[in-house]
């Protein structure tokens, strides 16, 4: 790191200023002009200049460009990876920003002002003021469909989404539901059909009427949309098999929930499992209220806690 | 069975109005002429055959009639259901795509320029019905069905990719997919090309069959005057892109006028 951008990290009087968390002013307007047309024109695809980010394409790199032309000094941001704030990647995004921007990190959904994702929206009801960033890898909903920009852009122009509907056709066809679980698509304000990046389809009820302001940022791709706040979303389904969420026979092992989104773990080679939240700050809240499942107690949720009282004193 | 949309279509039109309306159609690729001055009227239900060598003009006549390809000058005029005979390129490209979506069908020489080779042939069947918003999934489904009876599919197949399909059955899932939605005016680009003779032989004979009972108008483009004699009602005979000779059918290929229509018959193999 070059002598001006450690200035910079701190945030101090003068030129530091002028090139606040990494990106330089004339990129983040390019960005932010981008943003203000996505929310505009809910769920439309905006092209933008991508730049070159420290990290590959497929690490977030349009999430990370979204969240530094909008982060602010008095920013508090949280970095989640599948869910959890602990994961290789959620916890260098987070340490990335804390670096470049100064500003200050948090693992508290409610804390945060901007929540940056790809996998989950969390399970703790967004509230007014709180922007989620996602990182999206393919924005083009009927890309496995239709293969060519041009003939997408037009479908998208003239509202012509029977195209999309091939594909629920198809997963009827060969499981009898459907089967489709991540990136499951939605009508946004009755006029574009949007992939919302991939999120389990779980999560896609959450969109519909946020308080929250949704931004989706594809780096490799080079669109950014969003989905501004008390928009309808609506999942696609057909009259005969509507859209419905997974749901799950179990709780949470270690905090009780029933009505989270769950990840399996395989304990041992005996056919012993458990679900636990996928979303580890809220789980992690929850005990804290005194909250117990089945294998509360058990070696992981130590782990679990040792790991983010670490990240918090690295981050402090 | 369930009725069709081809079925259900009421036939209010005036039976003298053309369905469509070509006037002057000329196309040219910078010097190179690909049509010119084609002119013609097609009404409800009649099979228009276009022959001629290849390089004669004929596919892209077929291109610029189906709204594909904007004609360098001329006229191309389709009867719509709500505006009746309207200039294809005056529209709007959304309103021109929406035509070529609700009311027309195109029937590619190679099957795999019509189908989507990726989703199974059940999904390529339904796909015009989802385009005209259908959306109940068990009504498709019944309609597929019904589809893929009529062009002699085997029904346990429905859910198999098309490339899992011989050429000829390929060809078959095209026709359905193209006649699904009870088009009106169905554009055919040499539909049989590429198929041995017993194939094409019985495509032929379900074509046939097809188009007489749903009252279909068809644009069929060939260079074989057996398909020509078979389908169409009358034929244009095309040469270096211009039309060299027009008439009923039966009349051009036995009574050819023009030395390159005789040409042509003449050129026919007898077995």
């Amino acid at each position: 790191m070059t002598q001006a951008q450690t200035q910079s990290a701190n945030a101090g009087p003068g030129l530091a200023d002028y090139n606040f968390a990494y990106l330089d002013e004339q990129t983040k307007r390019m960005i932010r002009r981008a943003i203000l047309k996505a929310v505009a024109i809910p769920g439309y695809q905006v092209p933008f200049g991508s730049r070159e980010m420290p990290v590959p394409y497929g690490w977030g790199t349009g999430g990370i460009q979204i969240t530094a032309s909008l982060i602010g000094p008095n920013d508090v941001f949280k970095c989640i990876d599948q869910g959890a704030d602990d994961t290789t990647n959620a916890v260098s995004i987070r340490r990335f920003f804390a670096k470049v921007g100064g500003v200050s990190t948090t693992e508290h959904t409610g804390d945060a002002s901007i929540i940056q994702s790809r996998h989950r929206i969390p399970e703790k009801p967004l509230v007014e003021g709180q922007i989620l960033v996602f990182q999206v890898p393919q924005p083009e909903p009927l890309r496995n469909l239709e293969a060519r920009e041009t003939e997408t852009r037009a479908m998208h122009a003239y509202e012509e989404y029977g195209l999309q509907y091939v594909k629920l056709y198809e997963n009827i066809s060969n499981f009898g539901r459907i089967a489709a679980t991540a990136g499951y698509p939605v009508m946004v304000d009755d006029r574009y059909v949007m992939s919302p990046s991939p999120i389990p389809k779980f999560d896609n009820p959450k969109l519909h009427n946020s308080p929250a302001l949704h931004l989706f940022g594809a780096g490799r791709e080079k669109r950014i949309y969003a989905v501004p706040p008390f928009t309808k979303v609506e999942s696609l389904g057909f009259e005969d098999y509507p859209f419905e969420v997974q749901s799950w026979d179990e709780v949470c092992g270690l905090c009780g929930a029933k009505h989270s989104y769950m990840d399996e773990v395989v304990l041992d080679d005996d056919n012993n499992r458990m679900f636990v939240c996928s979303d580890s700050d809220y789980c992690a809240e929850r005990r804290a209220q005194g909250h117990v499942g089945p294998h509360a107690g058990h070696e992981l949720s130590e782990i679990a806690d040792d790991v983010s009282n670490e990240t918090q004193e690295v981050m402090a | 069975m369930t009725a069709l949309a081809t079925e259900e279509r009421p036939l209010n039109l005036v039976p003298d109005a053309p369905i469509m309306r070509a006037t002057n159609v000329t196309k040219k690729y910078g010097l190179i002429t690909g049509c010119k001055d084609v002119s013609f009227d097609l009404f409800p239900g009649e099979v228009l055959g276009i022959v001629g060598e290849s390089g004669s003009g004929k596919s892209t006549l077929l291109n610029c009639i189906s709204g594909h390809l904007n004609p360098t000058s001329g006229t191309v005029e389709f009867a719509t259901k709500k505006r009746g005979l309207t200039d294809m390129f005056g529209l709007s490209e959304a309103d021109r795509r929406r035509v070529q979506r609700e009311e027309l069908g195109f029937v590619h020489q190679n099957p795999r320029d019509g189908l989507r080779m990726r989703v199974s042939a059940g999904a390529n069947v339904a796909e015009p019905l989802m385009n005209l918003g259908n959306r109940h999934y068990g009504n498709m489904r019944e309609d597929t069905i019904t589809w893929l009876n009529r062009v002699e599919l085997d029904i346990a197949r429905i859910d198999d990719n098309p490339r899992n399909f011989s050429g000829g059955m390929q060809q078959r899932i095209q026709i359905a997919r193209n006649l699904v939605h009870g088009p009106r005016l169905v554009f055919m680009d040499e539909p049989t090309g590429g198929l041995d003779v017993s194939v094409q032989a019985r495509l032929l004979d379900l074509l046939r069959h097809l188009v007489r009972r749903s009252q279909l108008a068809v644009i069929v483009v060939t260079h074989d005057l057996a398909v020509a004699r078979l389908l169409a009602d009358r034929l244009m005979v095309m040469k270096n892109g211009y039309v060299v000779e027009t008439g009923l059918t039966d009349q051009v290929l036995d009574d050819p006028q023009h030395a390159y229509t005789q040409l042509l018959v003449s050129a026919v193999l007898q077995i």
